[in-house]
């Protein structure tokens, strides 16, 4: 295996994406304006009846914030890897497949083109931190970039693999429906874990975007509030990411190596 | 003309229980422009496929100058260049741009990338509108980009799936022109696929393919030489009663369709002014002689009819 060879493959499709997505302006409003707008009216609407026992203080634009941000990465991932289905049989991926580059550099250059899109959307919506409650000096940014990137890599890559083993948009569509938007509500991103609920908290336990949202959240506090994150522990946030995104790459390199 | 580049020996692929090549050969000799001509479905594209290492034979060889090679194998794809039957463009970036990202997929030294991309856009006659997005381009330009592309590593063997799909009499004209002049040029191998007749007349050989199966491989005038005759298509009114007229007095059999007459004879030339003799004056309003193509050549040979699209 020539590294030269996966290196070039990597870049061009990194840049692509980053290009693709860089050029369109009106693309450009929308991913900054969306999350806003969804932030404000559903933060607006909901802050005067939202209240965490022993959080009573946190309002929901607060609460919320970090849920928004998970947001933006996991609609970048699935905007970045629904459109792998045509581009595969119709578009620029068949050169891709058949240059010197090996597949699994082809998963890696678009994991990380779109990871990249989905964190210069997320860098926008945390410029607006101070607007929630956050100052800036108090975000661990650290801590914050490290679950976003992680949880880019895994979010795209799982639907790359996602997209590459259905080959269907429509498909895909109902996975988005059925799985992934469900996977982010079920995540802590709009309402904690209730514990008296017990399917519903099972699925949040069992959730892996439920692990993104956690370690985002608690890049925010020095001192988490109680009841506001799905696990108690950021051992178990890192842990679950980690192993999240091992196996996402995992199956997507599986996936697009054993296809022909 | 002589040395062998690319050999295909007994490729067999099958899709499921289906068998859809059957123990398939042929040879692309250095310089020589290769067709394989068959209808939709009949295993020309799952042959290229097999060859870019994106469907796996069930047995088989595969000979690129004298070595054998895998399928999709690092130094097959380096000696190939592929222009795809789907298009392979990205439609929001310039034919710059596109042209840029594939010297990078094949790493070549930024300076040259340069040279080489100004080389080929004018070759394709798209410097004019190089920063422009591809989604403006006709047809006719995204199909020459798609050439443009597929030489950006000066490969040895040019793999076109059905080329020329779409373009108008005039851009399959011109492709064809420029297709030569690579041939001529830069001494290129040319392996096609295609379902157009007169787009394999262009080739220094041709294979038939029918049902995943080589059923025929010769130069084009020796396949057409098969086929004996000169078609006559006449139009003309009441053909029913012309055509009792003509096997009553020549002795010959038409065929009435759709108004017109069609006749297959030797020396069609020659049969011509008797005809508009014996016909009623101001009957007839064409006659119209064509020689047999490949197509009929096909159909002679295989009993199957290509495609219906022409140019």
């Amino acid at each position: 295996m020539n590294i030269a060879d996966q290196w070039a493959t990597i870049s061009v499709l990194w840049g692509r994406d980053l290009s693709r997505f860089l050029r369109k302006p009106s693309r450009l409003i929308g991913a900054f304006m969306q999350p806003i707008i969804f932030w404000l009216m559903i933060g607006g609407g909901l802050t005067s009846t939202f209240k965490i026992s022993g959080a009573e203080s946190l309002n929901y634009e607060q609460y919320f914030f970090p849920g928004v941000v998970v947001m933006l990465v996991l609609f970048a991932a699935i905007f970045g890897t629904i459109t792998v289905i045509e581009d595969r049989h119709e578009g620029f991926l068949q050169s891709v497949l058949t240059a010197p580059g090996s597949r699994s550099a082809l998963v890696l250059g678009k994991a990380l083109g779109v990871s990249s899109v989905g964190l210069i959307q997320a860098t926008a919506f945390l410029a607006l931190a101070p607007l929630a409650g956050f100052s800036y000096a108090s975000i661990d940014w650290l801590n914050l970039y490290f679950f976003l990137l992680l949880g880019s890599v895994a979010l795209s890559t799982f639907g790359f693999a996602l997209a590459w083993w259905l080959d269907s948009s429509q498909a895909y569509h109902a996975i988005m429906s059925i799985i992934l938007i469900p996977g982010w509500i079920l995540s802590g991103a709009m309402f904690p874990i209730n514990h008296d609920q017990l399917v519903l908290s099972k699925v949040m336990n069992f959730n892996p975007m439920s692990y993104i949202v956690d370690g985002v959240r608690r890049s925010f506090y020095s001192d988490i509030p109680l009841g506001t994150t799905v696990s108690n522990s950021a051992l178990i946030d890192l842990v679950v990411v980690l192993g999240f995104t091992a196996f996402s790459l995992l199956w997507a390199n599986i996936i697009v190596n054993r296809s022909k | 003309m002589s040395d062998t580049l690319l050999e295909v020996r007994d490729l067999t692929v099958h899709r499921g229980d289906l068998e859809v090549l059957k123990s398939l050969s042929f040879e692309v000799k250095e310089g020589e422009i290769f067709g394989l001509l068959g209808p939709n479905g009949s295993g020309k594209s799952t042959t290229f496929s097999v060859l870019m290492g994106l469907l796996p034979a069930l047995s088989g060889q595969i000979f690129f100058n004298g070595r054998e090679v895998e399928g999709g194998s690092k130094d097959l794809l380096r000696s190939m260049g592929i222009v795809f039957q789907n298009p392979s463009l990205d439609q929001l970036m310039s034919a710059r741009e596109n042209l840029e990202m594939s010297a990078k997929l094949y790493r070549l030294p930024r300076k040259k990338r340069q040279d080489r991309i100004e080389d080929l856009l004018r070759f394709s006659d798209l410097i004019d509108r190089a920063d422009e997005r591809v989604s403006n381009y006709s047809g006719g330009m995204k199909r020459r980009l798609e050439l443009a592309r597929s030489l950006i590593h000066d490969p040895k063997l040019l793999v076109m799936d059905e080329p020329t799909t779409g373009l108008d009499e005039g851009a399959f004209q011109r492709t064809w022109r420029r297709l030569l002049q690579l041939r001529q040029e830069r001494g290129l191998s040319i392996l096609l696929s295609t379902h157009r007749p007169e787009e394999a007349a262009f080739c220094d050989r041709i294979g038939f393919i029918s049902d995943g199966k080589l059923i025929v491989c010769d130069t084009p005038q020796s396949l057409q030489s098969q086929v004996s005759g000169d078609h006559l298509n006449l139009k003309l009114d009441q053909a029913e009663t012309a055509a009792d007229l003509i096997r009553e007095k020549l002795n010959l059999e038409p065929i009435v369709s759709e108004g017109q007459l069609k006749l297959t004879v030797e020396e069609g030339h020659s049969l011509i002014p008797r005809l508009v003799e014996l016909l009623p004056a101001g009957s007839i309003s064409s006659i119209n002689m064509t020689r047999p193509d490949l197509g009929d050549v096909f159909l002679h040979l295989t009993g199957e009819q290509l495609a219906e699209e022409s140019v």
